[in-house]
């Protein structure tokens, strides 16, 4: 096998927020374009294409090509939940590390601004005339509700309650703190779709919409794309000086499913599928949690970001409480976790969330963030989880050149 | 159609075919007769060990909350608010609602003791009666 490593050439996100004037195929081209242009190629020597659009009709990465151009290369359309972008990026590595291809371009859009509740929501709930069972529990009427709640924020207040349960400590008052440490730092990404601190009298304050969730410990849904270009380590040594110094290694790329857990058939188990992945990416990149410059982590509701602190070894095992309240994971701390806003203020376009991540994470090892800069950044990870489930984890590291 | 008669009352149907009625209401289960793993529905192989040998069981009434939250905002024509959770009923987690408690975080508690209770959704145009189910506080006494 091929272990020479893989890398990011470029990499790029639009602005996350309400693009009413665009559709998912204008918002796609324009983050591959972006992302060629920053890689300094051409769609000319793209060799394959992997892109993800989950809310979408499907076939993306061809109405991709059709806008920005054609080349007969194979495309790869995927779908894996949240972790959708993750999954496109890993694709096209796969690609690269299997020796098919030097450059693979992947690509992850959504439109969500104004799509509501996910999950259950969407549609009405409604019952017929009479009572007829359906589906693979033979229900005779709608069990959103009734049998627990199918929606996304009820589901992950349970696995961050679940959580408390186990190690305690994990009050209202702790996740609406982790919602104020994103929302703070939100307010240094011009690219976030919201971009305002919030107080923690406003956070616990808000619209409850399933305890101890208020809304802005919950992602916001909007509308955004994210693409990157990787290239093999070969090709990158006859690229350009500046190319090679701004070039980010992958240093793992790992995309895991859920093993079976008993308690898992009922409520989805984020944990374990979480920990074997950072086991896995810790050891193939060969550093651990304490080398870790920052940390994009998927805190799809603030109950999230809690269960990974401890998933992702950031913290001793059943620490995450502690863990957060030593302020480790603010911009200033000791793993500085979501220094762009995460999930809850940047946004969460589904299918280009794992992407994003990474860029967010490129962006300070390239040394070019700006205002946000977590200086000499050096090591990054970038994770992502779409429920069913599917953990998509990336390391990334700086050139060195 | 589903459904018998009970002492004489309105035909009644289960809400989940998981559901079984009667005199001492109880939940039932798929197990793995190699590993013990349980399923609510039906599996094609064992998730966990792969075999395709199952067996029925019933599942304990009663048990411990491990984690809820109490949805205020839900899906059009989900009634709201409602304690959502996962009862750990002698080793079998079971997913449901917590019943008969007033849904706010004053009432409901981590480790909380509950057990299966029943009660009616609604009686359709044939006058049968769907039975759904939860899990509700033992009280202390």
């Amino acid at each position: 096998m091929n272990t020479d490593p893989v890398w990011i050439l470029g990499i790029t996100m639009t602005k996350f927020g309400k693009h009413a004037g665009k559709d998912v195929v204008d918002l796609a081209s324009e983050a591959a374009r972006a992302a060629l242009k920053d890689a300094g190629v051409s769609m000319r020597d793209i060799g394959v294409l992997a892109a993800g659009n989950l809310m979408g009709s499907g076939g993306i990465g061809q109405q991709i090509q059709k806008q920005i151009g054609q080349t007969g290369i194979p495309v790869y359309n995927v779908s894996n939940a949240c972790a959708t972008g993750a999954t496109a990026l890993r694709t096209a590595i796969m690609a690269v590390k299997a020796g098919e291809v030097d450059y693979g371009l992947a690509v992850g859009v959504e439109k969500l601004s104004g799509a509501g509740l996910l999950g259950g929501g969407g549609k009405a709930k409604t019952q017929g005339a009479s009572w007829e069972p359906s589906g693979r529990f033979g229900a005779v009427a709608p069990t959103d509700g009734r049998i627990g709640t199918d929606a996304m924020p009820g589901t992950f207040a349970q696995i961050g309650m679940e959580y408390g349960h186990k190690y305690g400590g994990a009050t209202f008052e702790l996740f609406a703190r982790i919602s104020e440490k994103n929302h703070s730092h939100s307010t240094l990404n011009p690219l976030a779709a919201y971009s305002k601190a919030m107080s923690l009298e406003q956070i616990m304050g808000d619209v409850m919409i399933a305890y101890p969730n208020t809304r802005p410990m919950c992602s916001a849904n909007c509308d955004g794309a994210a693409a990157a270009v990787v290239v093999s380590d070969a090709k990158l040594k006859t690229l350009s000086l500046e190319q090679q110094r701004r070039a980010i290694k992958v240093s793992a790329s790992v995309l895991t499913s859920d093993p079976w857990q008993e308690s898992c058939q009922v409520l989805p188990d984020v944990n374990t599928l979480t920990k074997n992945a950072a086991k896995i990416a810790y050891e193939a990149a060969g550093i651990g949690p304490d080398d870790l410059d920052l940390v994009e982590l998927h805190d799809c509701f603030a109950t999230a970001e809690l269960v990974h602190y401890d998933n992702l070894g950031l913290c001793e095992e059943g620490g995450a409480v502690d863990f957060f309240n030593s302020g480790a994971t603010w911009r200033t701390g000791k793993t500085p976790v979501n220094v762009s806003g995460g999930l809850e203020s940047k946004g969460h376009p589904i299918a280009a969330t794992g992407i994003a991540n990474i860029w967010e994470v490129c962006h300070h090892l390239r040394g070019e963030a700006g205002q946000r800069q977590i200086e000499g950044a050096k090591v990054g990870l970038a994770h992502v989880i779409g429920l069913g489930s599917a953990c998509g984890i990336h390391v990334l590291e700086k050139s060195g050149l | 159609m589903r459904g018998h008669y009970i002492g004489g009352m309105a035909n009644q149907v289960p809400l989940v075919d998981y559901l079984v009625l009667g005199d001492a209401p109880h939940l039932q289960a798929h197990e793995c007769v190699n590993c013990g793993a349980r399923y609510f529905d039906r599996r094609n192989a064992c998730a966990s060990c792969f075999e395709d040998v199952f067996k029925t069981v019933s599942v304990a009434t009663e048990g411990e909350l491990t984690t809820f939250t109490i949805v205020t905002f839900a899906a059009p024509g989900v009634p709201v608010p409602f304690v959502s959770g996962v009862v750990d009923c002698d080793g079998t987690s079971v997913r449901t609602n917590v019943i008969n408690v007033e849904a706010s975080p004053e009432h409901v508690s981590l480790g909380m003791k509950v057990r299966l209770a029943t009660y009616s959704i609604g009686t359709d145009e044939n006058g049968t009666e769907a039975i759904g189910f939860g899990y509700e506080p033992i009280s202390a006494n």
